[in-house]
């Protein structure tokens, strides 16, 4: 007799790429704003992109209500933290945060694949991605989400990113200037909007610098 | 009050209805240094003298940011004060996290409220030996509670509470018919004068005071040290003079008068340290969960 399998899921994926670039002192965090279910297109407009604190910002692509949870939650942990320690969080601290909170529902899991971004102490981008159980790392650059399989690849071209592909390491950061990364992002969606079709429609863009947060949207292929 | 054999626990009535433990947390409020609270139809101001035990240590801390929206003063026990502050901002973070807005005020103090009335009735625990002024706004207003360790909570236009409170109760019963209508910057005037009366005759300077506002379109912060000796200096309130009774009060203003003409000339700097003040709230000195 064979086991019984479930007739519902409790998760759905809504599709979406989500890219973060990390510069000597920027970081460039970019999303699609399209959300599907199946076939569908469900909205057309929807940010994947959250800011955290002063230098972070999470992107996460995957089943947006549990994005949209976990986004709650570590707000909600932020607020907390700044009422102990007055002061905001630093990105290496939320990316642990981070991590931390998805493995607490390791038998569960949050159905979210996170990108985040932002600046470290010493003022450098800086970008951590993560699986959907808080297995992290940092690295120079990253994609997740529906598009990560045609974005990865271009982006170690690229930016010959040093981990896991080149030994000895070598300085996570790319050397590109702020406006060149922004539009090797663009690129990049424009590329991956024409091959998968859960991403198009709009691009939300994210720089973090010295001077703090600006948003840009590139408008991508609605089919 | 006498010891007698009724207050041993909180959970022993007196033959007079009364239960001795409470009365007795409420008279450690009493003991605690001063804080006051003041409101107006847009802004609450939270102020309170800040006691040192000793020259070497630094003074306690008695104004704590609740959320956005809400702080809160406390005299008496400054540990049970933090524990309740801790409560207060977790529910404040529970709520926003289930409803995306922000906890209304008489909200929060039922539920202080509640918590404290718990403790009245165990005969395990004791009552909070702590009183709590919350200032904050929500969509209904501006709003000032005190929250006794009783388990009782009143509003108020304005109350004082600690030691040599009603000295500066004395003052806020005078003014608060005009603390509706009043600005910002008179609230906070009239906060520091009536903090000035708890000091009897000791120097006000911004080492011995804290001061807390929060308002329409401000989040809740405490102001700076150089922000508050300005506002001291800007409305010649240091008073080296004591204060003898209020009869006097009226000489003080009759003594504030020859100072006019400086003040007049000191009225244009004013005007322009008062656009400082408005961009107090959003000044860079602070820190972001200023406290």
């Amino acid at each position: 007799m064979t086991k019984q399998q479930a007739n519902w899921s409790p998760y759905d994926n809504n599709g979406g790429t989500c890219v973060a670039v990390a510069g000597t002192d920027y970081c460039v965090i970019a999303a699609d704003t399209r959300m599907s279910s199946g076939y569908n297109i469900l909205t057309r407009d929807y940010s994947k992109i959250i800011q955290l604190a002063d230098k972070s910002v999470l992107a996460s692509s995957g089943f947006q209500a549990d994005v949209r949870a976990l986004q709650k939650v570590l707000a909600a942990k932020h607020l907390q933290y700044q009422h102990q320690h007055n002061k905001q969080m630093s990105c290496p601290a939320m990316a642990q945060l981070l991590s931390n909170t998805l493995y607490y529902k390791r038998f569960f899991p949050y159905y979210a694949f996170n990108v985040l971004g932002g600046l470290d102490h010493e003022g450098k981008g800086c970008v951590f991605t993560y699986d959907a159980v808080g297995s992290y790392e940092r690295v120079g650059y990253s994609s997740q989400g529906s598009g990560s399989t045609l974005i990865t690849p271009f982006l170690d071209n690229q930016l010959k990113s040093p981990s896991p592909l080149l030994l000895p390491a070598r300085d996570a950061v790319t050397p590109l200037s702020e406006s060149e990364a922004i539009d090797l992002v663009k690129t990049c969606f424009a590329s991956a909007t024409e091959r998968d079709i859960y991403t198009g429609d709009k691009l939300e863009i994210l720089v973090l610098n010295a001077s703090g947060l600006r948003r840009e949207y590139m408008e991508l292929r609605k089919d | 009050m006498f010891r007698n054999q009724y207050d041993t626990d909180v959970t022993t009535w007196s033959p007079a209805g009364r239960l001795f433990q409470v009365e007795y947390a409420m008279e450690a409020v009493k003991q605690g240094s001063a804080a006051i609270g003041l409101r107006s139809k847009s802004h609450v101001v939270l102020a309170c003298v800040n006691k040192t035990s000793s020259e070497l240590s630094s003074h306690q801390k008695k104004i704590f940011k609740v959320d956005d929206h809400i702080g809160v003063a406390i005299a008496g026990l400054t540990a049970d004060g933090r524990v309740l502050s801790r409560y207060m901002r977790n529910e404040c973070i529970n709520y926003f996290y289930t409803y995306e807005s922000q906890l209304p005020v008489g909200r929060l103090v039922v539920q202080l409220a509640d918590k404290a009335q718990v403790c009245t009735q165990r005969s395990w625990k004791r009552p909070y030996g702590v009183g709590l002024l919350v200032g904050g706004l929500d969509e209904s207003g501006a709003h000032l509670y005190y929250n006794c360790p009783s388990g009782n909570y009143f509003e108020y236009q304005a109350f004082a509470i600690g030691s040599r409170s009603q000295a500066a109760k004395t003052y806020l019963e005078r003014k608060f018919e005009s603390f509706v209508d009043s600005s910002r910057e008179n609230l906070i005037k009239d906060a520091l004068f009536a903090l000035r009366e708890t000091l009897q005759g000791e120097k006000l300077t911004s080492s011995v005071c804290t001061i807390a506002v929060v308002g329409i379109g401000e989040a809740f912060h405490i102001l700076d040290q150089e922000t508050v000796q300005e506002l001291i200096n800007e409305f010649e309130i240091a008073g080296e003079e004591a204060p003898v009774a209020e009869p006097a009060a009226p000489d003080q203003a009759g003594v504030a008068e020859p100072a006019a003409p400086d003040q007049a000339g000191g009225a244009e700097p004013a005007a322009a340290a008062d656009d400082d003040n408005q961009a107090a709230p959003g000044d860079q000195g602070a820190a972001p969960m200023d406290m």
